[in-house]
């Protein structure tokens, strides 16, 4: 069943249009993946569906109700949750303060405690720094945070905008693992990454997009062995 | 012998007239420091640098003029009654005329266009308020003006301006409070770190934005409740305190609550003890000097940092 489904949405800062016709559809509690190389509009596509962006033309659905054009408080209220590129974390604020913020609408609010004591119990090293400013984490301590924070508003789907960016190998790997058990647990994902191979490893179904289009869909594993992917992607 | 006993008691008398300007710097200060807390507040939430902050000030002392003369209630006791309205004033001037422009420039950090539209605020408020008041300088006669307090020593302070500092460092304390523990608060902090990761925690920016406005109002209003007593009201009082304020928020970094009242602080004690030295218009000169030169070594200001109040 789907439970996000775009269809043909146009979407562009002035004049310049960034992403054309581009329909996709998210099934409930799946991992897909976004895959592309820079500036082919992953991060403009996710700035639209949380409404930070206007969208000249094309319908999103979320359960079937159409959601284009609502304000991201409205958005996030229905449980679309987006963790931005770069973590984007209220840097003067404490650890604890950001994920407080995360569980920000009313809904949220009511299980803020219960929530705050899972992220503990996913990032240990949150619960000790609790109440350090955000801005002197390392970075794969705000990469945590920022995933924190996310899971703090209760989302029922999840959008992360390259949450590997910046990170070690090791951080990497982490942070794949920490995605793929939010989905276990029943939250559906979006994630969009540069990093390829990992991000196909964890995904049940993928879209690869050039230019603002989507040019191939696929599993996981059909696109990790699909010989265009693994020569402009994988470098192999 | 007594030659040197004279000059002792002249030396003491000079320490303990600096000694009394000083406190009387400090005084004045602080109020100084109040006008612009809602300057800074606002710029630190909106990045909007509002030039009819002054106006805004004009439109509290008015306030508070009209309530003490027509009633002939206690000074302070206008305050419950200003201050709520000037909330909603704030709010509803955000709301109606300077939204509407902000969200047509809302991709721009420092919309210029907002600038403007604060400036024909400037303008319509002074001179309505020339139209219906007259040009005429008011001043009201409260239980407290011309009263002083007598400290040992022989030295006098103005009842009111004491009072104006008690009531800023309550409320500067009030407002510190409020946006470190409340979920208002953390929103607001939130958003002026981040107005769009804000809204991706569900923060309704604009009503945020209307808030911190109507906030920034209310506390210019209290401002304006404590110069009434011992300041005369007029149509363009506003603008003297306006180009104060603009240097304070500066001089303590823009968006810093703590820098504004230090920045009115040190602007106050500037004047009033080099009063005791050069004619009144140099002491703004060392002021602007200051400005000047604190611009050039630290250009955020002694509080300036990302700002989180």
């Amino acid at each position: 069943m789907s439970l996000l489904k775009i269809d043909r949405l146009n979407t562009g800062y002035g004049d310049i249009q960034v992403l054309f016709d581009l329909s996709i559809e998210v099934h409930q509690g799946e991992v897909l993946s976004i895959i592309g190389a820079n500036g082919v509009g992953k991060t403009t596509l996710l700035k639209t569906l949380s409404g930070l962006m206007p969208a000249s033309s094309g319908t999103v659905y979320f359960k079937d109700q159409e959601i284009q054009g609502l304000p991201p408080e409205k958005i996030v209220g229905l449980g679309i949750i987006q963790i931005p590129e770069g973590r984007r974390l209220f840097s003067l604020m404490s650890v604890l303060e950001n994920l407080e913020m995360g569980a920000y609408t009313p809904k949220a609010r009511a299980r803020k405690d219960e929530r705050l004591k899972e992220v503990y119990q996913i990032f240990p090293r949150l619960e000790e720094r609790k109440n350090q400013l955000a801005g002197t984490l390392s970075g794969g301590e705000q990469q945590m945070v920022a995933i924190g924070r996310g899971l703090m508003a209760g989302p029922e789907m999840l959008m992360l905008d390259e949450p590997s960016m910046g990170l070690s190998p090791v951080l990497r790997e982490e942070t794949f693992r920490v995605v793929k058990k939010i989905a276990e647990t029943g939250v559906t994902i979006m994630l969009i990454e540069q990093d390829v191979k990992h991000s196909l490893s964890i995904s049940d179904r993928a879209y690869v997009m050039e230019r603002g289009e989507v040019v191939m869909e696929g599993t996981g594993a059909e696109l990790l062995v699909n010989p265009h992917i693994r020569k402009a992607y994988l470098g192999i | 012998m007594s030659g040197t006993a004279l000059l002792y008691t002249d030396w003491l008398d000079e320490m303990e007239i600096i000694f009394e300007s000083l406190l009387n710097g400090l005084l004045m200060g602080s109020i100084y420091g109040l006008t612009a807390v809602g300057l800074t507040l606002i710029f630190g939430v909106l990045k909007v640098i509002n030039f009819a902050h002054g106006s805004i000030l004009m439109v509290g002392m008015y306030a508070a003029y009209w309530c003490i003369t027509l009633t002939g209630m206690n000074p302070y006791l206008a305050i419950p009654i200003v201050v709520p309205l000037m909330f909603y004033f704030g709010y509803f001037m955000q709301q109606f005329v300077i939204e509407p422009v902000f969200k047509v420039e809302k991709d721009v950090r420092e919309p210029i266009t907002v600038i403007i539209v604060t400036t024909g605020v400037w303008y319509i408020l002074d001179n309505l308020a020339l139209m219906i008041f007259g040009a005429k300088y008011r001043v009201v006669h409260t239980s407290v003006t011309g009263k002083l307090f007598e400290l040992p020593g022989d030295i006098y302070l103005l009842q009111p301006k004491v009072y104006g500092f008690i009531l800023t460092f309550i409320s500067g304390l009030l407002l510190f409070w409020f946006l470190k523990t409340t979920l208002m608060g953390k929103a607001i902090r939130a958003t002026s770190l981040d107005r769009d990761a804000a809204s991706l925690m569900g923060v309704n920016q604009y009503k945020i934005y209307r808030t911190a406005f109507g906030i920034g109002t209310a506390v210019t209003g209290l401002a304006g409740c404590v110069l009434v007593p011992f300041y005369s009201v007029y149509p363009s009082v506003g603008i003297i305190f306006d180009i104060r304020a603009f240097i304070i928020v500066v001089l303590g970094g823009l968006g810093s609550i703590p820098g504004a009242i230090l920045g009115g602080i040190i602007v106050g004690i500037i004047e009033s003890v080099g009063a005791m030295y050069m004619p009144s218009t140099w002491t703004e000169l060392v002021i602007y000097g200051l400005f000047l030169l604190l611009l050039f070594i630290k250009p955020t200001g002694l509080f300036g940092s990302k700002h989180d109040f």
